[in-house]
């Protein structure tokens, strides 16, 4: 399938600041379910609306969760930055599969838990409650169909700090909140998991405002990484664009960032995301 | 050097030299108010301490300014940040966190300024009267000032120094003098009095400048030149043209130094420039006090510039 | 607990006693001093420590900045020969050390081959998995490698633990030195010393030797620090001032497309090399905490893309670990099939079932201590602990095991010390600073520390601890 991408993140300053740093993860993985047609990042900003000046290519590497990292400076005075992310790629499904992804973290390392993925009673319980009589895949995949009956889709009601043990008491939450339960129950159950950033083509049936979307992926033994989206509840295939991964929500942010000398003022944050199938 | 040590630098010359003032302006105070006058003591408390600008927080603290609390918020308040002790304290701190970049004798005037204000701090009160304060802090930014002139290398950072002391300094002469506007103007049948006389010659007395006043000028001493005096004679280390020409100076060092010259040489420039061609006659004309609040501002305006340029580090 | 070794008139030695040779002008120095000078002298050292500010914790034991750390003028003292050992027995570490983090950031080949079990290192709160893919120039993450040794007989040393992040108090080392210099030059006419005073200029070579792939030229080096409310804050400006390198804050620093700049007050100013003392989550917002305002934002990405190298690299902390110190013998083994020339001491681990037992049985006899623990809190030591106490800590160590490591009490050499009734033996460690970059280097000294009360065994300043010259003899 060929997917094209059109992402727009706006910041803006009530005051404007001296300068900013930021740090991406937006380029798409390299595995055999993702090949890039085109892909280009911008970074702009200036004082007023629209226009201003370019920012400055920093650091271009990948790391060793096979994450593309692009640091970007841009000096000021700012009142408003746009990071546009354009491009095309073209995916196939391999059934959740990362085949052929480099990197080189050990699967081990994702086991640690963090203020957003830690356990709590009623985690365990749920993470108990699934038998893995039939192997870690089926376990992992009973996990995310856990996590798919407990936690109902529904948007606003979970914040970006939410944790999952916190989703799950409210019962809803968005994909945010999915993929952290799961990686809870995963670590919970002694299996590595990972939360991964990305996007999501929605067709007429799917809601347009995931398409700036997020699951888990599971270490399965014997398989590798295997992805899980309890908020669809499926496995990523050809509708999925997988950028990074992290060991939740903050540590996989496709965009990282921090502004200089505007702590007086608010900022305000605004995404437009589009994920749209092109003709081959 | 790093921007945040030349700032350091600058500031602990800006707070030695104000430390300096606050206790010549407690002196000032003390003697002004020695002698009677139709305004009462309260009034006239009340203009040295606007003309310092820590008139707010004193009210707020204290009220009514009794001598024994006036002491308490210009010496040893550290709600103050104007006050001596807070000054001191600024000053050391400024110089530990820039040890490297000082030697060991201008530490240990700075260090041991702080130490000893820390004794007189225990000290009980009624052992210290004012006048013993004042000598003291002057005595200590004597020689603070000293160890900086006779020890430091004449480097960038010997300039960031003296550019705070002379612009601080020339900030504090000038609202030393506006005092004068204040405590003075309001009844203008004092002007040439007798009273009027002894303010004016308190305050030279405070500025550590009666004998130079009375070499450089003899005879009585008038409004006319005592402005003269403070504000545009270069021989007269604290008027306000001895500053800026001195400011002028270390920032052509620094623009020869760096082999760049910009807007804080542009700006010192042009305040070198109008103080040169000023006359008493026009200050007067223009009116002391709205010529001293446009000084001033000018003089911030200078400080900011150089923060921009040099001390902030933002600009590539 | 029967007789300690004592470094000067050799008791608790079994090949008999006496004055050991490297002490031996020693005695003659004291016999000859009067009281009344010694006092003096002690008065004078204290005036010089307080003039020139030294008042620091050493260790992160964090306490009152301005506190000074009670200075000895009775030095510790090694003999050529004793020391050679000790210096190969610190490379043989530091150098393994360095190789065990190449590994585990790497392809984790010690793991692999079943020598050091994988949770240990990749759930490691210290271990950093931006660290990952990344080999730090030449290949070193820890460049000063801080190693706590004690002695309990003429030819037994014991590694207490590895510092492989930003081991502190090398300051006290130099300036005990300075300060026994200027009160008797005569100790140092009439024995031969070696010379310490190359630490700053090795220091600042070993941090030149690791500038990043896309330096040119000479490096600029700077030391960046948490800032001047910082305990060690003075440690830090006066390294800086020592190797004539910045001393940065935090905010001072920027990034700028695929650099880090000083903000000077001629513009910014490429940094080649950052030796940090602060830690890894504080270095950069982007990457670790993000609250973190002493870290410059962006910097992890510039180290990353070889931009700018870090020292110690981040992640360095994995390797010092009290649970991976019982490794470290294997480690040697492992990467340089060597034997260690230092040992290790014997370590149960509160986390291995018949290891709690044998602890929980002996609780009386040994050194409990937390496993990420430091400055001698949060330890038990059990000849010295009351009965209520020792049962207080059993309930804790039951509750947490695998917070817990236990050791035996190892009986610490001593050293004769300055004390108000005259001159009496205390028990001392010792920290030597191995500087490992394009060569792997150790000054002929290190830091000795002395517990002041009687008996005590406990070296921490904050707990009554004090420091010592350490010299090493000329052969």
């Amino acid at each position: 399938m060929r997917l094209s991408v059109d992402h727009v993140t706006r910041y803006s300053y009530e005051r404007p600041v001296r300068g900013l740093v930021q740090s991406h993860r937006l380029t798409p993985s390299l595995f055999q379910g993702q090949k890039v047609i085109s892909w280009e990042i911008t970074v702009e900003g200036g004082e007023g609306q629209g226009g201003g000046a370019l920012a400055v290519r920093g650091a271009d590497f990948t790391d060793g969760a096979g994450d593309r990292i692009q640091g970007w400076s841009l000096a000021g005075p700012l009142s408003e930055v746009a990071v546009t992310v354009r491009g095309t790629v073209e995916t196939t499904d391999t059934a959740g599969m990362l085949k052929g992804y480099r990197e080189a973290i050990n699967p081990c390392a994702y086991k640690l838990e963090t203020a957003m993925t830690a356990g709590s009673a009623a985690l365990a319980a749920l993470a108990e409650a699934v038998s893995d009589a039939d192997g870690p895949l089926a376990l992992a995949h009973g996990l995310s169909a856990a996590v798919a009956a407990a936690i109902a889709y529904r948007p606003g009601v979970t914040q970006a700090h939410t944790s999952a043990s916190e989703a799950l008491a409210l019962g809803e939450g968005v994909c945010q909140d999915h993929a952290h339960a799961l990686i809870a129950l995963a670590r919970l159950r002694d299996l590595p998991a990972r939360y991964v950033s990305g996007y999501l083509f929605a067709d007429a049936s799917g809601a347009a405002h995931e398409a700036a979307h997020a699951w888990a992926e599971i270490h399965v033994p014997g398989l590798g990484w295997i992805g899980f989206d309890p908020a669809n509840a499926c496995c990523p295939d050809e509708r999925y664009i997988r950028l990074a991964s992290g060991l939740d929500a903050r540590d996989a942010a496709p965009i990282r960032g921090v502004a200089r000398g505007g702590q007086a003022g608010e900022e305000a944050m605004d995404v437009a995301v589009a994920v749209l199938s092109s003709a081959q | 050097m790093l921007s945040r040590t030349a700032n350091n630098l600058y500031w602990i010359a800006r707070y030695m030299e104000r430390a300096d003032t606050v206790a010549r302006l407690l002196d000032v105070g003390s003697r002004i108010s020695l002698i009677p006058s139709e305004h009462g003591y309260r009034s006239e408390w009340d203009s040295l301490l606007q003309a310092s600008g820590m008139a707010e927080g004193f009210t707020a603290k204290y009220g009514d300014p009794v001598q024994r609390n006036l002491e308490s918020w210009l010496f040893f308040d550290r709600d103050n940040p104007s006050s001596v002790a807070s000054c001191l304290t600024a000053a050391r701190e400024n110089a530990r966190i820039v040890r490297t970049a000082m030697t060991a004798q201008v530490w240990d005037a700075l260090n041991m300024a702080f130490q000893e204000l820390r004794q007189l701090e225990r000290q009980e009160r009624s052992s210290l009267d004012q006048s013993t304060l004042t000598d003291w802090v002057t005595r200590q930014s004597a020689l603070v000032r000293g160890a900086i002139d006779a020890n430091l290398l004449r480097d960038d950072g010997y300039n960031f120094l003296n550019l705070g002391y002379y612009l601080e300094r020339a900030d504090n002469t000038a609202r030393l003098l506006d005092v004068k506007y204040y405590v003075l103007l309001p009844r203008l049948d004092f002007v040439g009095s007798g009273l009027d006389n002894y303010q004016w010659s308190t305050l030279l007395r405070a500025m550590g400048a009666q004998r130079a006043f009375h070499w450089a000028y003899g005879g009585e001493i008038t409004a006319g030149k005592i402005a003269d005096f403070l504000i545009l004679n270069r021989q007269s280390p604290r008027a306000l043209i001895t500053c800026i020409a001195g400011a002028e100076n270390h920032l052509s060092r620094l623009a020869k130094t760096y082999g760049k010259a910009g807007a804080a040489q542009d700006s010192v420039r042009a305040m070198l420039t109008e103080l040169e061609s000023e006359t008493v006659e026009r200050i007067f004309d223009e009116g002391l006090h709205e010529y001293l609040s446009r000084f001033i501002g000018s003089v911030a305006g200078l400080g900011t510039v150089i923060h921009e340029v040099y001390l902030g580090g933002e600009i590539s | 607990m029967g007789v300690f070794f004592d470094e000067m008139n050799g008791s608790g030695d079994r090949s008999g006693g006496g004055t050991r040779a490297p002490y031996a002008r020693l005695e003659e120095w004291l016999a000859t001093m009067p009281k009344e000078l010694r006092s003096l002298k002690q008065a004078e050292a204290e005036a010089l420590f307080r003039r020139i500010g030294i008042t620091f914790a050493v260790y992160g034991e964090g306490g009152d900045p301005d506190r000074l750390i009670p200075f000895d003028m009775f030095p510790r003292v090694f003999s050529g020969a004793e020391w050679a050992r000790l210096d190969r027995g610190v490379k043989q570490r530091a150098k393994a050390l360095n190789m065990f983090l190449v590994d585990v950031y790497g392809r984790g080949e010690i793991i692999r081959a079943g020598r050091v079990p994988a949770n240990l290192v990749y759930q490691n709160e210290a271990y950093e998995k931006a660290a990952v893919g990344f080999v730090p120039p030449k290949g070193v993450y820890s460049h000063i490698v801080g190693i706590d040794l004690v002695r309990t007989g003429p030819e037994e040393f014991f590694v207490l633990e590895d510092n492989c992040r930003t081991p502190s108090g090398v300051s006290y080392m130099l300036e005990n030195r300075e300060i026994m210099m200027r009160m008797f030059p005569g100790l140092f006419r009439e024995n031969r010393i070696e010379p310490i005073d190359s630490y700053a200029e090795i220091l600042r070579r070993t941090l030149a030797s690791v500038a990043p792939a896309k330096c040119k030229g000479d490096p600029k080096v700077v030391i960046l620090t948490p800032g001047h409310f910082n305990s060690a804050y003075y440690e830090h400006s006066f390294l800086a001032d020592l190797m004539g390198v910045e001393l940065v804050e935090g905010q001072d620093l920027f990034v700028d497309g695929e650099f880090v700049y000083a903000r000077t007050t001629e513009g910014p100013k490429r940094v080649d090399v950052i030796y940090r003392r602060i830690d890894d989550a504080f270095l950069d917002p982007l990457c670790f905490r993000p609250d973190s305002m002493l870290g410059v934002p962006g910097l992890m990405d510039v180290y990353r893309s070889g931009g700018v190298s870090i020292c110690s690299a981040p992640g360095a902390g994995v390797a010092d670990d009290k649970a991976i110190y019982t490794y470290v013998p294997d480690m040697i083994r492992f990467y340089l099939g060597e034997e260690p020339i230092l040992k290790n001491v014997p370590t149960w681990k509160c986390a291995e079932r018949d290891d709690l037992k044998y602890v929980l049985d002996n609780l009386g006899e040994l050194v409990v201590k937390e496993v990420h623990g430091s400055g001698g809190y949060g330890m038990l030591v059990g000849p010295k602990a009351t009965k209520a106490e020792i049962e207080a800590f059993r309930a804790q160590l039951v509750a947490d095991p695998s917070n817990y490591i236990a050791q035996p009490t190892l009986a610490l050499s001593t050293v004769p010390t300055f004390v108000d009734e005259g001159v009496a033996p205390r028990h001392v460690d010792l920290r030597p600073y191995c500087l490992v970059g394009e060569r792997i280097e150790l000054v002929k000294g290190g830091l000795t520390r002395v517990a002041l009360r009687e008996g005590s065994l406990v070296v921490n300043s904050s707990q009554g601890g004090g420091v010592k010259d350490t010299w090493v003899l000329a052969e």
